[in-house]
């Protein structure tokens, strides 16, 4: 399986976003930590963390016997400058010409 | 307020002597980085990062912490006004490491004040992903036009 689809499929549930957002909030957080306030059970939780491990949507550090978990926003930044600012440019290159037709006019 | 961390990694199709190269060669960092990194190197140096904007602008100082070649180098990072502050330096760890017929890079910055925790945050993924594809392809990202 490419990089690629590793990475979409990881995001394509809404429980990893959740726990990437998390993340985004607050840096270095361990398994429990991430459990807190969340209505699923610690292995799932563990489980959508190894998913998101694999993507490499979120790296880890040890301290000690602790496992820290932060966001890795490599990946999704290669998915924007692949599947997003592409289009963009085209769409803002498409409205240029326009206006400077219709201002021509 | 205690201080940010971020830890960023990317895989790259590369070996460990070409991702070193890429990150302390001045004229290979100024292709997908749009800035020289510059310095001898050595643990105790100053480095620069400087701008490629014709006027050579210092945008980051620091100094040299721990050199491994190809394996491991450490920096302290700080903007030029607060050079002469250790307090506002932050530190940068970065660690190469080959997997297989990948080479995994990974960037720890910690150490960091709010006010360029923000700034960081944007930074890192544009710079490696940029790093990965002049590695790969030969070209860097246009992220900087």
């Amino acid at each position: 399986m490419k990089d690629v689809d590793t990475v979409f499929r990881a995001l394509a549930d809404p429980s990893r976003r959740e726990l990437l957002d998390r993340l985004f909030a607050r840096g270095g957080q361990t398994l429990t930590d991430l459990c807190q306030g969340l209505d699923m059970a610690r292995q799932s939780v563990s489980q959508h963390l190894e998913i998101l491990e694999a993507a490499n949507l979120i790296s880890v550090q040890w301290q000690g016997r602790e496992k820290l978990h932060y966001v890795n926003p490599v990946p999704i930044h290669a998915i924007y400058e692949r599947w997003i600012r592409k289009y963009e440019q085209q769409r803002l290159t498409a409205l240029h010409a326009f206006k400077t037709r219709l201002e021509r006019k | 307020m205690a201080r940010e961390r971020f830890v960023y990694v990317t895989y790259i199709a590369s070996t460990p002597a070409r991702v070193w190269k890429a990150l302390t060669d001045g004229e290979l960092t100024r292709q997908y980085w749009k800035h020289t990194n510059e310095s001898d190197w050595k643990p105790g140096s100053k480095w620069k990062h400087v701008a490629d904007d014709g006027q050579k602008t210092v945008r980051l100082v620091g100094q040299v912490v721990e050199v491994i070649p190809n394996k491991r180098l450490v920096l302290t990072w700080a903007e030029p006004a607060a050079a002469a502050d250790a307090a506002r330096h932050s530190r940068v760890a970065i660690e190469i490491e080959a997997v297989g017929e990948m080479v995994r890079l990974t960037v720890t910055h910690d150490e960091l004040q709010p006010e360029m925790a923000q700034k960081i945050g944007a930074g890192w993924p544009r710079v490696l992903s940029s790093l990965k594809s002049l590695l790969e392809t030969g070209r860097a990202l246009d992220t900087w036009a």
